[in-house]
Parts: structure tokens; sequence; C-alpha cells
């Protein structure tokens, strides 16, 4: 029995060990977690960081692509959000953690030309390792994080949608992202600082 | 008799052949409904598969799902297939996709506009991605998601474990 124990707990260890590899974007932040910064390679070929934009307030951090459906339903919503909250400190990021090689039409050189073809004034950043999406907890595109800016660090503000109807703007209730926002620039939490939307997998690299 | 014989021959082989092409109905449904069909206290296992003609992953992985009702036709599993396009895509979209992949499974439509009202009501665990799966059997009071795509081996040892 002696002999078994040592055994069974290194048996335990391997079975939980493998449960939070084949789970890691299960976690990732909430609310009122500090995000860590990164460095990304943007459409432009030059290396983004939160820290770079010294006036930002804070960000609004969109984990898009090219190819899902509903990402290309809100894309226009996205360039309309960065046009009104740029001007009022809280510009949008846009990340596309799709693995290439899964989603032939999220290469980098594809990003470079649907950033070119929409005019988008904002990064779109491509998150290579995957490392950014695992680490906010991203699970779907459009997926949008707002942080808010506490002395040099950066504060997960709200987590979810952009509103409650993706298939046609016209007939959209409930702005969640724009009223989370009008709180946090009032200084308040949002009221309403976690919703959930449909959107497509991110597509993750094959093990 | 031998020609009445022949033709009704020729009208069972033809009623055969149509089968498969024949325009499989997809009922669009709301919440409640959905929830009603997921809340029955009975001991059929559902395996209920949430995807979209648009969503890449769904459409692979979704012959395994299929499959399953001609798998397990003879115990009590049923698949349910939720199709998450847009109800004004129906027709266009949604009913062609199901009879050209001549879907054997029940295909509904969920018609709601707001994921953050729903997304909860049908399980907490759903973020909101495609694909997503629920197996569950309410008289055994076993219940689990996957918020991802799923291989044929990886579903039938998932299903395995709610039949035995």
């Amino acid at each position: 029995m002696k002999k078994l124990l040592p055994f069974l707990a290194a048996c335990l260890v391997l079975a939980l060990s493998s449960f939070i590899v084949l789970r890691p974007a299960a976690d990732g932040y909430q609310v009122g977690d500090k995000a860590a910064d990164f460095k990304l390679r943007n459409v432009d070929g030059k290396m983004v960081s939160l820290a770079d934009n010294k006036a930002a307030k804070g960000y609004i951090v969109v984990f898009t692509c090219n190819t899902c459906p509903y990402a290309k339903a809100y894309e226009q919503r996205i360039i309309d959000l960065n046009t009104k909250y740029a001007a009022q400190g809280y510009p949008v990021v846009a990340i596309n953690p799709n693995d290439p090689a899964v989603a032939p039409g999220d290469s980098f050189a594809d990003m470079q030309k649907r950033a070119k073809d929409k005019k988008y004034a904002f990064p779109y950043l491509q998150d290579e390792t995957q490392q950014v999406a695992r680490q906010y907890g991203a699970t779907r595109t459009p997926h949008l994080y707002v942080l808010t800016r506490q002395g040099n660090d950066f504060v997960v503000s709200y987590i979810g949608a952009i509103d409650d109807n993706s298939e046609d703007a016209k007939q959209v209730k409930t702005k969640y992202l724009e009223n989370a926002l009008t709180d946090i620039m009032a200084g308040k939490p949002a009221s309403v600082n976690s919703t959930k939307a449909i959107g497509c997998t991110i597509k993750w690299k094959r093990a | 008799m031998m020609n009445q014989l022949k033709s009704l021959i020729l009208a069972a082989a033809f009623l055969l052949l149509a089968l498969p092409g024949q325009a499989q109905k997809v009922d669009v449904i709301k919440l409640p409904e959905l929830q009603k069909r997921l809340s029955r206290p009975t001991d059929t296992t559902y395996v209920v598969n949430f995807w979209a003609t648009w969503c890449a992953p769904c459409v692979k992985e979704l012959p395994h799902f299929d499959q399953l009702t001609t798998t397990y036709a003879k115990q009590k599993v049923k698949v349910l297939l939720v199709s998450m396009d847009y109800a004004s895509q129906l027709d266009k979209k949604v009913k062609p996709f199901v009879q050209k992949r001549g879907l054997k499974s029940e295909v509904v439509l969920l018609n709601e506009t707001d994921p953050n009202t729903y997304l909860d009501k049908v399980d907490t665990k759903w973020t909101g991605a495609l694909p997503f799966t629920i197996i569950l059997n309410n008289a055994k009071h076993k219940r689990a998601t996957f918020e991802q795509e799923m291989s044929a081996e990886e579903l039938q040892k998932q299903l395995q474990a709610f039949v035995n």
C-alpha cells in the first residue's frame, strides 16, 4: 500500500496536468484583472505594445479575424468604434489570433490586404504564438476586452460583445460595449461588465 | 395482377430513391422550445450540436454527429442539430445544405438575436464559440459540454459514457 501511494499520486498529477494542457483557454482574464502588455507585429511591420500610446486612457482590444462571418458582420462596427472612441482616449487594437495553417485566409499577407482595403485606422496585430489570446482567455472572434489605464497598468473593465444583434446593426437594441464605455469614462465600473456573443472558435494551432 | 405488382414495385423503388433527396424539414424554434426539449426527464441521451452553415469546423464535424442517428438507431439516443444561422438564411442556406448533405438527424434553427440573453440559458459553460455540443441524459442526471470541434472517435467515446 505504501508503495502504491506515490504511484497513485503520480497518476493524479499526470491526469491533472493533461487536463490543464487540454484546456488552455478555459481560464483567462476576469473583469478587474490586470492585463499583461504584449508586443505583436502590426500589418505595417512594426511591433505594437499597449505601453506605446502614452495618451491612451485605455483600449478596446478586439480579437478578430479576416475569415469569420461574425467578425465580418462586425467589421464596420469595429471601425466605427475606433472613430468614435479613439478621440476620447480609447482606441481600438485589433488582434488576429488564428493560426493561418488552419485558417488560410488569416495569413499575415491577408491581414495586410484586409487592413488596407478597409482602411483600418487602428493596429491590426498578428498573435502568431496565440499567447495573447490564451492569456486573455479569448475563445472566439470577435471577442472584446475594454482595458482602462491605472498608472502604468491596464485593468480589464469589460469583456464580451459589441451589441445584441450581429446580423443587422440597425436592429440593435442594446449596445453593450458602448454602455460599458459610458460608465467607464465616467469613472464608474460598467453596470454590465461581461456579456456573451456567438462567434467563430479561434483557430488554435494543431498540436 | 402482374402488371399491378410491377407498378407497385416501381412505385416503391421510386419512393426509396426519392427519399434521400426529399426536402428535410427544418423547424424554426425559439429558446423556450429548445429549453423544453432539453429538460425532458427521459432516459434518452440527447446529443445536441450547435452549428452553422458558415462555420467551417462545424461543417467538418457534422457527419460524425449525423452518423450517430444511424449507429445508435436501436438505442435511446437522439441527435438534435441546432443551426445557429440567421432565420433569414433558412431557405437560402440552411435547407439546401441539409438537403445536399442528406442529413438524417433532426435539424432545427434557433431563431434568437441576442446571444447574451440566451447562451447562459442554454448552458452557462457556453462562451458563444461554435461548434458547441451538449450530451445529456436527464434521467441519469448526466451532462457534458464541448466548446470545440470533435473527432468521430472523441464523440463516440464521450457518448459511450452516457449509453452504458
